[in-house]
Formats: C-alpha cells, sequence, structure tokens
C-alpha cells in the first residue's frame, strides 16, 4: 500500500530517534499534499515539500486562527499551544502583528544576543562542571540541554531564580499534544497565568533591568506599546517558546554530532565550523515535533491541489528540510554546508521571533563542549536514544553521555 | 555587487549580521535591517550572498555584476 491509498496518521510513528520517517521522501515523491488524520481524529493536509513548506508559512493567507470553528482539533480536548487563548491575545497579523514583532524583536537582535555571550558562557560552563561531578554516565539532556535556555530566558524577563523550575512543568502541559487531561491543562495554566500577572505586577512596582520592565515602561496601547494583558501572554509565550525548543535542540544536536563520531572530531580539529554545523544540525533534525499549522482563510493552490477555505494544513519544516530538490546530498550531514536555507525556524514575517538566541545558545553550547569534554560520547548505542512522545517539539528523553 | 534591503518585509530574525556585520546591523529600537555597506567590498560578496540565501523575509535584494 502506497501513501496515496490510505489516510496517514499525524504525527507519522518513527522509532529511530535520530533519522525521518520512510514516508517523507514518499510523500514528497508523490504526495506533496496529504490527507491526514489528528490525535484529535479530525482531518488535515500536511505539506512535505520545501517550496510549499516556505510559500505557505509566508502567504498571510495561511493564517494563525487555529480556534476557528471549523479548523481541525490537534489532539482530543482541543488544547494545546496552538489552540489556546493565549494565541488570540497577540495581534496575528497585519501592522498589529508587526508593531507588536518590533516591540518585543528588540530584545532578540543578534547584537543584544553576542552581548549575554559570556553570561552563556558561564552558564554551561557550571553546568558542564555541576555534570563532571557527579560522574560518568551524565544525562546531556537533564544536566545542560534543558536548565541552559530556561536560564537564559528567565535572566531576559527577570524571573528570580528560585522559580525557574516551575516553568517547566506549566510549558510541557501546553506543548505536549497528548499526555494530559484537559482539566489538568487547565489548572496548569490558571497558575502560570496567575504567576505571571502577579510578576508583571511586581514589575510595574519595582522595574528592573529586564525585558518585561522596558515593555510596560513603553506605555499602554496610546502610548505605542501593549495592553497589560498583552504584555502578561508576551511573556508566557516567550517563556514556552524559549523553553523547550533550544532545551531539546541542545540534546538532538549534540546526539547527531556524536551518533558518527568523525563529526565531533571534525569539529575538534576545526572549531570554525560550529556555525555551519549548528544551521545543518537544525536542518537535519528528524525529530523537530509537530510542525507548523496554519488555518485557510482563502481558497488557494498549493502544488496544483485546489485547498478550500477552512482547510487546516500542516507544514512539515523537517520534511521539508530534507527535500532534495532544494538540498543537496539531503540526507547527508554536512557541517560544512553554506547557505544553509533551512526552514526550522519558519519564513516569512513570522518566522521565530527568538532565532538569533537560540543560534547563540546552540554555538555557545557547542563551543564549550568541545572545549572542555573533547573525549564525550553517547553512553548507549544510537539505537537507544528515545523520543518523547506526544510533544509539539520533538525532543530525546535522555542523551547518556561520558566523558 | 549592489545591496537593497526591504525594512517591510525585514523580520529582525538577525542572520545578516550574524553572516555579514561589517555590511548590516539591526536598529536597536525595533531589531530591523540596517545596511552598512550598500556596496560591499568583493572579499565580503560570499558572506553577503549568504546571508541574502538565508534571510527568513526574503528581504535581502542583490544586483550582481557592474
Amino acid at each position: 500500500m502506497t501513501v496515496n491509498d490510505q489516510v496517514l496518521s499525524y504525527p507519522i510513528p518513527n522509532d529511530a530517534a535520530l533519522d525521518p520517517p520512510a514516508e517523507w521522501a514518499e510523500l514528497r515523491a508523490r504526495c506533496p499534499v496529504a490527507h491526514v488524520t489528528l490525535p484529535s481524529g479530525d482531518g488535515a493536509t500536511l505539506l512535505t515539500r520545501y517550496e510549499d513548506v516556505k510559500q505557505v508559512l509566508a502567504d498571510p493567507r495561511f493564517t494563525r486562527q487555529l480556534n476557528a470553528p471549523d479548523a481541525a482539533r490537534l489532539s482530543a480536548d482541543g488544547g494545546g499551544v496552538f489552540s489556546s487563548e493565549m494565541a488570540t491575545i497577540i495581534p496575528d497579523s497585519g501592522e498589529e502583528h508587526q508593531h507588536w514583532r518590533r516591540l518585543v524583536g528588540k530584545w532578540f537582535t543578534a547584537k543584544r544576543m553576542n552581548a549575554m555571550r559570556p553570561a552563556m558562557i558561564r552558564i554551561a560552563e557550571d553546568l558542564i562542571d555541576d555534570m563532571v561531578k557527579r560522574g560518568a554516565p551524565g544525562d546531556l539532556r537533564a544536566s545542560l540541554g534543558f536548565p541552559l535556555p530556561v536560564y537564559v530566558i528567565c535572566d531576559m524577563l527577570g524571573v528570580p531564580a528560585a522559580d525557574r523550575d516551575r516553568f517547566s512543568y506549566w510549558s510541557d502541559t501546553l506543548l505536549n499534544l497528548t499526555r494530559y487531561g484537559k482539566d489538568e491543562i487547565e489548572a496548569a495554566q490558571g497558575e502560570f497565568f496567575q504567576y505571571m500577572s502577579d510578576l508583571v505586577a511586581r514589575k510595574r512596582a519595582e522595574p528592573g533591568d529586564d525585558l518585561l520592565s522596558e515593555l510596560i515602561a513603553v506605555g499602554g496601547p496610546e502610548d505605542g506599546g501593549l495592553s497589560d494583558i498583552q504584555i502578561l501572554v508576551t511573556g508566557m509565550a516567550l517563556l514556552v517558546a524559549g523553553h523547550e525548543t533550544t532545551a531539546n535542540m541542545i540534546g538532538k544536536m549534540v546526539s547527531m554530532l556524536l551518533a558518527d563520531r568523525s563529526r565531533w572530531e571534525r569539529l575538534l580539529a576545526d572549531p570554525s565550523l560550529i556555525r555551519t554545523t549548528v544551521e545543518e544540525s537544525l536542518r537535519f533534525d528528524a525529530n523537530s515535533g509537530f510542525g507548523l499549522p496554519r488555518y485557510l482563510n482563502a481558497e488557494t493552490e498549493v502544488s496544483g491541489t485546489v485547498l478550500p477555505r477552512g482547510t487546516t494544513v500542516v507544514c512539515s519544516m523537517a520534511a521539508a528540510n530534507r527535500d532534495e530538490t532544494a538540498f543537496e546530498n539531503a540526507a547527508e550531514m554536512d557541517l560544512t554546508r553554506s547557505p544553509n536555507p533551512h526552514l526550522a525556524f519558519g519564513s516569512g514575517a513570522h518566522s521565530c521571533l527568538g532565532q538569533a538566541l537560540a543560534r547563540t545558545e546552540l554555538q555557545v553550547v557547542l563551543e564549550v563542549l568541545l572545549r572542555r569534554l573533547p573525549t564525550l560520547e553517547l553512553a548507549v548505542p544510537v539505537e537507544e536514544l528515545e523520543r518523547v512522545e506526544g510533544l509539539a517539539v520533538g525532543g530525546l528523553r535522555e542523551v547518556p553521555v561520558r566523558w | 555587487m549592489k545591496v537593497i534591503v526591504d525594512e517591510a518585509k525585514c523580520c529582525g530574525a538577525g542572520q545578516c549580521v550574524l553572516i555579514a556585520p561589517e555590511v548590516f546591523d539591526q536598529r536597536d529600537e525595533d531589531g530591523i535591517v540596517v545596511l552598512l555597506e550598500p556596496e560591499p567590498a568583493e572579499d565580503r560578496h560570499s558572506a553577503v550572498r549568504e546571508a541574502a540565501a538565508v534571510c527568513p523575509g526574503a528581504a535581502i535584494q542583490l544586483a550582481e555584476g557592474s
């Protein structure tokens, strides 16, 4: 049976932790606009070709209004990050979105990220020291991958260090599409909302040198700033977005490099390849998660197929990043690949706001690991690495390493 | 080589600044691209081409040749 004759379940089940499912190549070749069934049972349209995914992500007719009455629900409870009420408070499109984006975007410029590098290096070194003290083997995911991005985004937002750990649970309930029930998700969201609401009130009373304080200082909408609720939701969105995505990517990147240790050795010999290696790891990540859903508010055509208004489209950036028509030797991990216009951060006006932050964190982690633990290797055969199931963002359950 | 940037398309990703910091910068107030060198020297052409190729907003246009 081929992909043309059946309705695929999406996400496509895959046992190999680092390799893409066989269906991707077949979908790109024969069924680039595929009908799939989501965990909720609702139908959606899956796109896997590079050109299609890139075009759709940059096309304003493909909206983020996943709460529309006829939009497909991703999970059975209709919960999850894409359809939460949060998504409706930050302007979705047009000038209002651009205004929001620019107000917040100034915090994520390349220059600011470079200025944060020394602090990130210190965090990475401290976390690696702690892992080494505990002795090999260690879990790189729990020791380094998870804490580093949380510490960095909490510092940017002015969240006290003592409160960092609570975010793991809150963001997990938002990002996990299958693990939690509706009540549990709602309770966690309520706590998270209350926490951020208190934090914003504290920042208003006692401003600090952080993103939330500065957003408050701009004033309300009448002064060109954001409303209270928008500031609060922006803070929640940045904490969630800045947490699990990069955290998982650190574990996956290091695993991919150690899975074929000649890659690691090449970097040891030539650390100038760190920048292109980070980009290639982002492109090569076959376990990047759900992809990006979009809701179509006008009939349009993709790869010769007419999609009616009301269609929910899922863009698989990870499948698009393996498209042979866009990347030479797409199935090879090439640490020198350049240019590397991968779609891991999306494309167009909504492409990831925090991408310079993520890139800098990934570069710093690699740089410090190569310097401090050059003998690093996986402590289990690569076949034993296990995926985290059900997350909007894909990751590995553990990354056991020794050195 | 002539470089043209489209501020309206710029999404502030900062890739151009990370790749070719002598040619591109971002405004402090909103992260939008600033073109430092509209006609960059030859030794920067390859970095500028890479920056244009990976810009997620397709906001960098290049006019190559004379």
